[in-house]
Formats: C-alpha cells, structure tokens, sequence
C-alpha cells in the first residue's frame, strides 16, 4: 500500500508567522491543467492591514542596520532556495511554466545580484554636489519606508522576486500580493524567508484576491509606496486614485519579461527611495 | 526683559531707499504666449493682475480656457520632432542664450518679480533671478551630456510637458521647470500663477529674442480652471509645485491616464535647535527660515524645535531680532518683509493665526506700522503650541512661527517626522555626530545644517510623503523628464 502523502496547507505570512485569514476564507489553487492541487488561504482587508503594521514596525531596524548586513541577509535567501529548487521547481511546473529550471535559477540569481547592490546604491546613484557657495552638500537615497507589492500573475517566482529584491534591499519592507492564479511559490517563499535571517514583518505576503486587496493596499494611509505591476489593466485607474490620498509613488516592472537583461537595474531599487539631500557650511 | 523689549526701539528709522521702477516697461495688455506669437484668448475673458504692495492694478493678463490650451499643447506637440531632433549641443547653446539674457536684464525682472508678487526686492534681485539665471546656466550644460547621467540606461525625452508653478517665486518655479524641461528635448506649456504671471511673460519675450523654435515654449496664464484644464489636456507630463490639496486632485485626475507626474507640494519644515547650538547664528537661521518671502515657501521652517535648556533665551532673542525687521513697500532696498501675495492668502494666514489664538498658543508680534493700502502681516510667533494645534500641523504659508521645545534627540525627531508633510528640516547644533545622526532620521529631501533656505540648481530638491515625490535640481532633476524602458508611472 502506498504512502499517503502529508499536504501542506498554504497560509498567509504575516510579521513572520503563518496565520490562516482571520476572515476564515481559502480558495482552491488549480495547477495549468486544471488540477486541484492546494488551498490557499483568501487574505481579508483585515489581513492586509496586519501586514502592513507589522511591515511598518519592522521598518526602521531593517534600515538602521548596514548594508552590508542586508546585503548578506538577501544572499542567505539565495542559499535556502537553492536547497528547496526541486519544491519551487514542481510548483513551477504546476503553474505551467515552460522551464521551470531556468525559472529557478533565474529567481535565485535575482537575490544573489540584488544583494550586492546593498552597499553599493548610494556610491552609484547618490553624490555631492557642488553648489556655488561655501556648503559642503550630499544627496543620499533612502528608503521610502513601507512598500506594497502587487505581484504579477504569470511568473509567480521570478516576477515576484524581481519586485521584491529591489524593494527590500534599500531597508524598505513589503506587503505583497501574491499572484492569485499561483500562489504557491509565493507560499514556498515565505517558508523560506521565515528561516533566514530576514527579520519578521520584513517581507509579508498576503495571497487572495487582487482585485479586492489591491485597493485596500492602494488606499492605505500608512503605505509609501506601490508597485502595480500586478494590478489588472482595468484596475489601474481606481488604484491610481486612491493611492493619491497619502501621494504614495507609484512604479512598475521596467518589463514583463522578467528573464530580460533589462528586468534587474539598480533604478529599480531607487524607484523606492527617496534622495535626501544636506547642507552644511564650510568654514574654520 | 520680555517687557523691555516689546517697547519699539526708537532710533532705527532708515530713509526710504526705493528700487526705482522705471527698467519695467509694461503693455497694457498680455495674451497668450502660443507658437512663439502673443496671442488673443479665443476664451475672449481677460483678467487684472494687481500689485499686492499697493493694490494697483499692473496689467491685463489673458484667461486661457481649454481651447486655448488645446492651442499650446498642438504648438508643443508639433514643435518637439525639431527640438528633440537637435543636436543636445544645440539644445545647450539656446538654454545658455535664456541664461545670459537673464544675467543682463536681471535688475528689470528683479523690480517686475517685487511689483507683482510682494516680495522683497533684496530677495528678487538677490536671489530670485540669480537663481532663475543659474538654473538655466546649469541645465544647458546636460544637454549633451545625457548618456553620463544614467549610467546602463539609454535617456529620450517624454514629449509634451504641462507645467503647472505657483505664485511664491515665480520666476525661478519656471526656471525650476522649463530649464531641465527643455535641456532634456521635451517641449512644454507652462502655466504661471494667476496672481504672478507677469515674469513669465517677459520670460516669453527672452525666449523670443533667444530664437527659440516656436512651440517649444508655450505660456498660458490663468487661474485654477487653466490649470485643470493643461491637466486634462493630451500632454505625456505634468510638473506641479503648488499646495498637496491640489496635488492630490492632479493625482486623481491623471488615474490611469498613463501621464507622467511630479508634484512638489506643501511642507511644515521643523527646524530643531539644540542646546549647544551657535544661538545668534541660529536665530538668524530661524528669522530666515520662517521669515524669508513673508514666510511664502513650501520648505520654510514654520516649526521651530527648541531644547528646553536654551528655550527661553531663545525666544528671547528672537524677539529682539524680530523687533528690527522692517516691514513695508517691497521696493524699498531696506524692507525685510514686503507684502502678502494676495488677499485670499491673506486671509487664509489671518484664520489660521486666529484657530491659533483659540486653541490656546501665546502669540507675539513686533510693534511696526503696515503701510494703509496692500495686503500685509507682521512677523509672528507662537509659543506655548503642541502638537495638535492647527498651527503646528497646517501649512500656514505666512510669517508665522510656532514654537515647541524637546528634551532629548529622541524626541526632537519624533516631533518634527509628526507630519504628513516631509519636504525640508533644519539641525542646529555644533556637535558634528549629532547633525549627521539628524540628518539620517529627519524624514524630509532637504536637510539644512547649521544653515536654512540654501537653493543651487546643482543640488537636488523635493519632498518625501505628502510632501511631493520627483526632484527638481541636480542630476536627479533631470529624471522626472526623461524616458527610459518602461518602468515610469
């Protein structure tokens, strides 16, 4: 008689633990051919606004600590992938993916490059000025504080990743939307996010409806930033709007491939910062 | 001593040194500045702009509606395939044409920028058009050095660029806008604001007389409904520096429209003064901070934060200070303080210096006579202000300060991140580790240490949160009108 197997039950990841949705609601993952192959849990206003707290409370000690410090941090997400690649490569599959081995790599390759830019951002992007008087004057990018990150349907690992990396690297966190269609490898993330040293609330991901939550994100007073590159083309417009009422910025993927060269950049990292420039007198 | 000194102090009349106003030589009427032509509203609606020092009507200026916008845009449009097709060391050579002229007739847009907004002309002359001058000076010299500003990415200019600029340094906010605007190939129409738009159209006439392709600049005056409608109009940008109340209604209304968008918006600007700090050198950082422009700055230091052991000396020197402000006709060479910009501003800062009043701040203002006629309102201070009070959380946009005190680090950066707003903050103290410890906490784009009110086109500008996003100034200036592969909102 054959094993039964142990199935996992996918759940939302929330300041670092794993909550089921306080609104008690899961969906049925279907894998590309139409395969029942999980519940996942179907994250509720409430939850999101979770997220962003705990997001927002984790904030200033993930800035405060060095770069180089995060940047090792995001590397050792990097090395927990790559012993967990056969997971994320079966749920690439079941997602459709056409390689997913390449999709893996791909996705763990993001992290490791993105963590070199830790300490690195501001020496290329930041300076000093040299204004016409006797000021010593820099400007420094910092990180605009808590970001949502809609995720983008299709290539639920790397595109996911490929938002997520530039966001965090700078000491912003995240609340993220995870792919609706599949979740899984958002869910397989966090699992690994929870056992490296990425502190709790750091990075959040929420699964679910876009189209519900996006709003909710779109409208949160307490949310700096967004990335819509996952919000449908007919929500653009309301999601638009309500990000107004706290002048959050907003940004997207450079491109929807997130396999081309031009789908990493250090602009994507300053896109989620702020450049903060100081003045100080010359003088004896 | 607080008694002392509330006394007017008797010997310090100045003989009137009036800046003479005979350079500016003003049609009776302005129209539109479409396809390198002054033109006639189709609107056919005109309006007065006044002189806020004296109440005097100036000129004629006129009311573009969405048909005359539709006008500017269309010249825009039609002029970019030529401006961006130019060589960026021509481009260069037209921006540095705008900048000399303005070097030579600095004196004449100095005494119009003080007849038609207010301010100082110490601060128009020796600030305002210097400034305008540099910026443009500034950006002519990336034209053609684009490829070194990003590096790994290939720049291209936008299009079309709807500038919207408000009232409080007219002529260096159309510096601010079109100097990057243009150096970077897009083409623009710019708005000024409704009580300010007579340097913009002598501005119109050194773009003129600089040779500049017809279109590329394209200038339409008029108030909110012109603004709204550039808004509306099928431009690839907009740029607006004005309050956060109608940067947020431009949000809205770009949704989903694919528009690019800066927005340079209000500021309550804390400005914390420690303990150790160089008080005779701060409070003049403080009276120039709150007081520079009658306080019309989004960036002033209209929160001043005081550490409780030097609290009272303080205030009692900014009192002091404050007494030998001349306030008065905004030509004079000695005036410190000129006029309101408008009535309606006027009114706004008197409400909220009531609602201070009523909710229990101590108020104190200098004995000085205002002139009869014009809109004017004394250098004011508020102590006794917490954190709740509306003064201490509105943009006020006047020359008033309120006052409140910290005790630790801690709690001076608490205090002054307690805002929706984070444009500017200041730091005073002599302690080095401490202003670099500021600096990185202070949640606001501009960090002035030890200084207050310092601008340079080299040196970026903006705001974080409900402050704005985008900057104008520096390398990072050049961003907001540039395209790269995707990625913008």
């Amino acid at each position: 008689m054959s094993r039964v197997p142990v199935k996992r039950t996918a759940k939302l990841f929330i300041a670092g633990k794993f909550p089921r949705s306080e609104s008690g609601r899961s969906y049925e993952v279907l894998a590309n051919d139409g395969r029942p192959i999980a519940r996942a849990a179907q994250a509720s206003r409430k939850d999101l606004r979770d997220a962003v707290k705990a997001a927002r409370s984790a904030q200033p000690g993930w800035a405060a600590m060095t770069a180089y410090n995060r940047g090792q941090i995001l590397y050792r997400v990097a090395e927990l992938m790559e012993g967990r690649r056969e997971q994320f490569r079966s749920e690439l599959a079941d997602a459709g993916a056409s390689d997913p081995d390449r999709g893996v790599d791909a996705a763990i390759d993001r992290w490791v490059w993105y963590a070199g830019w830790a300490d690195k951002i501001g020496q290329v992007l930041g300076g000093t000025n040299p204004v016409a008087g006797p000021y010593y004057n820099f400007t420094v990018p910092e990180p605009t504080g808590v970001v949502g990150v809609v995720a983008p349907q299709d290539q639920s690992l790397l595109g996911l990743i490929s938002r997520l990396a530039p966001a965090i690297v700078s000491g912003n966190t995240a609340v993220v939307l995870a792919s609706e269609r599949s979740p899984l490898p958002a869910i397989s993330l966090a699992e690994v996010l929870a056992t490296s040293d990425v502190p709790a609330g750091v990075v959040n991901i929420l699964t679910g409806s876009t189209v519900e939550l996006a709003p909710w994100l779109a409208g949160h007073m307490d949310v700096n930033a967004l990335d819509v590159t996952g919000v449908p083309a007919d929500l653009m417009a309301e999601v638009q709007t309500l990000a107004a009422e706290n002048v959050k910025r907003l940004h997207s993927a450079p491109t929807s491939d997130p396999f081309s060269a031009s789908a990493q950049s250090p602009y994507e990292v300053t896109a989620l910062m702020e450049f903060k420039t100081v003045w100080h007198p010359i003088g004896a | 001593m607080t008694d002392a000194i509330q006394t007017p102090m008797p010997s310090w009349e100045y003989a009137p040194a009036p800046e003479s106003t005979d350079i500016v030589k003003l049609a009776d009427r302005y129209g539109l500045f479409i396809g390198g032509d002054f033109v006639d509203p189709k609107s056919g609606r005109w309006f007065e702009t006044i002189n806020p020092a004296t109440e005097e009507t100036l000129a004629e200026v006129a009311e573009a509606g969405p048909e005359d916008v539709g006008l500017a845009v269309d010249a825009a449009r039609d002029a970019g395939t030529t401006w961006r097709g130019l060589a960026g060391s021509e481009r260069a050579k037209y921006l540095f044409r705008i900048a000399r002229a303005l070097q030579e007739r600095a004196r004449e847009f100095a005494v119009l920028e003080t007849m038609n907004g207010g301010k100082p002309i110490k601060e128009s002359r020796d600030i305002d058009l210097p400034l305008a001058a540099a910026h443009f000076f500034y950006y002519a010299g990336w034209a053609d050095k684009l490829e070194y500003a990003f590096p790994g990415r290939t720049p291209r200019p936008i299009g079309v660029a709807g500038q919207i600029i408000p009232w409080n340094f007219p002529m260096l906010m159309a510096a601010w806008k079109l100097a990057p605007a243009l150096a970077t190939g897009n083409t623009v129409v710019l708005k000024p604001a409704e009580t300010t738009p007579l340097t913009a159209l002598l501005l119109a006439e050194v773009i003129r007389e600089a040779e500049l392709p017809p279109g590329v600049v394209n200038i339409v005056t008029g108030a909110g409904q012109t603004g709204a409608a550039l808004v509306a109009a099928p431009v690839d940008k907009i740029a607006f520096t004005g309050s956060t109340e109608v940067g947020k209604l431009i949000r809205r209304a770009t949704a989903g429209t694919g528009k690019r968008l800066t927005l340079e918006l209000g500021g309550k600007a804390a400005n914390v003064v420690f303990e150790d700090a160089a008080l005779d050198q701060a409070v003049e950082g403080v009276v120039n901070g709150i007081f520079f422009n009658q306080g019309h700055v989004c960036c002033a230091g209209s929160r001043l934060l005081v550490q409780e052991p030097v609290f009272e000396i303080l205030i009692d020197k900014l009192k002091e200070r404050l007494q030998t402000l001349r306030i008065g006709d905004p030509l004079d060479k000695n005036t410190d303080i000129g006029a309101i910009n408008s009535r309606q501003q006027l009114d706004k800062i008197e409400e909220l210096v009531a609602s201070g009043v009523a909710e229990g701040a101590e108020m104190y203002q200098p004995f000085c006579d205002l002139p009869e006629r014009g809109f004017w309102f004394r250098p004011t201070l508020f102590t006794g202000v917490s954190q709740s009070h509306r003064i201490a959380r509105e943009e006020i946009f006047g020359p008033v300060l309120s006052i409140l005190t910290f005790r630790t680090p801690e709690e001076a950066v608490e205090k002054a991140n307690n805002s929706p707003y984070g444009l500017s903050a200041g730091v005073w103290t002599e302690k080095g580790s401490r202003i670099l410890w500021m600096a990185e906490r202070l949640r606001a784009g501009v960090v002035w240490a030890n200084t207050f009110n310092r601008f340079d086109p080299a040196s970026p500008f903006g705001g974080y949160k409900e402050s704005g996003f985008g900057r104008e100034g520096g390398l990072q200036g050049l961003e907001p009108y540039l395209a790269f592969d995707g990625g913008e909102i």
